[in-house]
């Protein structure tokens, strides 16, 4: 049996496949997905999300091209590579900083929405002279 | 996995009444698995609009019945679905909830394996739940047997991400046919002021034109490789619902992507 749930947000305009992929690299940065576990699969998926099955394969290939997972014809297919998790200590150094952040951009009057547009902001600008996401902090 | 949308009276329950041999067309020619539609039968599944089912047997009688009338038959395969599913077999079909009924009339169609699959408005009278349901039995079938699917429907919410295929039939023709896919990287939405909009609009094959005062939208399908959006204009994706509603709204803007060959057999399967 799978280690992870996927599911599907009709709303959010991006598409099915990239969802599921997007989906299962999380799960790798957040540890619930490791080297050598099971995916879901096609048939299990299909029948619990009620999507074609040719999504299914579309999102399995798209991790084997980012080198995220492999498939064994005829049993399924398994994580193969890691996404970089980020390290306990550093984990809870970001945290803290990100907290004091919180807290001062929360002093000049900003309510959440204004936080997540100016982290948006922040992103997106970065984003456009970094390296194009997908390889991105992939062992 | 095909969808056939189109309004009420467009056409498309004669189109799968064509394809099922229950209509004769008094014109022009149908093939299906490329032959006529009689000598395929036995490979055709087919569910009428409504289910219809005999709502005074109960569910076990009406696969035995059902398992009598056809040559191909896989009993096993249909007690198994509806295991799956929790469908009680010495229920009477008539207190089946409607959900239930729409599976149950699904997997007696699939247990005849059939290579093609034929289902008039299977959605139209299920509440969402039900709707999940069945096409969760819909597609873990056509994972594991991959045979080709086609449905009419006019409910659009479901097809994005069920179907490999779609076909919008309006007034008896074919008004949209192509790959989901593909129809929506050739679509998209401009956005720029109206005191442009003409000269954009006539470089441009236009779909829908919403116009404001200030600001146009102009919904349109791209030529070839062409991706910039003019000077001043943004460019949106589109989703499939809006394009799907767009084309029903305007019957005469028949920007046709296609018609294609759809693919056949079991491409679902091998892809």
């Amino acid at each position: 049996m799978s280690p992870v749930v996927l599911r599907l947000d009709q709303r959010s305009g991006v598409p099915t496949y990239l969802q599921l992929v997007q989906q299962v690299e999380q799960a790798l940065r957040l540890g619930y997905l490791k080297h050598g576990d099971q995916l879901p699969r096609v048939k299990d998926l299909v029948a619990d999300l009620a999507i074609n099955p040719n999504t299914v394969l579309k999102a399995y290939r798209e991790l084997e091209r980012r080198g995220l997972a492999a498939g064994r014809p005829g049993v399924g297919t398994f994580v193969a590579g890691t996404v970089a998790p980020i390290a306990a200590p550093e984990r809870s150094a970001l945290r803290r900083s990100l907290d004091r952040w919180l807290r001062s951009a929360e002093q000049a009057g900003l309510d959440d929405v204004g936080i997540l547009a100016l982290v948006d902001d922040a992103l997106h600008e970065r984003g456009s002279a970094a390296p194009p996401n997908g390889r991105r902090g992939v062992a | 996995m095909t969808a056939l949308i189109g309004r009420n009276a467009a056409g498309k329950t004669t189109l799968l009444h064509l394809a099922v041999g229950l209509t004769a067309a008094s014109s022009g020619r149908v093939e299906v698995l490329g032959r006529p539609p009689a000598a395929v039968l036995p490979e055709v599944g087919f569910v009428a609009q409504d289910a219809p089912l005999y709502t005074g047997l109960r569910v076990a009688e009406i696969v035995r019945l059902t398992g009598r009338l056809n040559r191909r038959w896989d009993a096993a395969a249909a007690y198994r679905r509806l295991r799956e599913r929790e469908i009680p077999l010495d229920r009477r079909v008539g207190r089946l909830s409607g959900g239930q009924q729409a599976q149950l009339a699904l997997a007696l169609a699939l247990a005849k394996r059939p290579r093609l699959l034929v289902l008039d408005e299977p959605l139209a009278r299920l509440d969402p739940l039900a709707r999940h349901d069945f096409l969760g039995m819909l597609m873990s079938a056509v994972a594991e047997e991959g045979m080709s699917v086609i449905f009419s429907s006019h409910v659009v919410a479901e097809i994005e991400r069920v179907c490999d295929d779609l076909v919008v039939l309006s007034a008896g023709h074919v008004q949209v046919a192509g790959a989901v896919d593909d129809l929506l990287a050739e679509h998209q939405l401009l956005s720029g002021p109206t005191g442009e909009a003409v000269e954009v609009a006539d470089r441009l094959q236009v779909v829908a034109r919403y116009a404001a005062p200030a600001q146009t939208r102009l919904l349109v399908r791209r030529r070839g490789r062409e991706v910039a959006p003019p000077r001043g204009w943004q460019a949106q994706p589109v989703g499939l619902e809006e394009l799907v509603l767009t084309y029903l709204r305007a019957p005469a803007a028949a920007a046709l992507p296609g018609p294609h060959r759809l693919g056949a057999g079991a491409s679902a399967a091998s892809r």
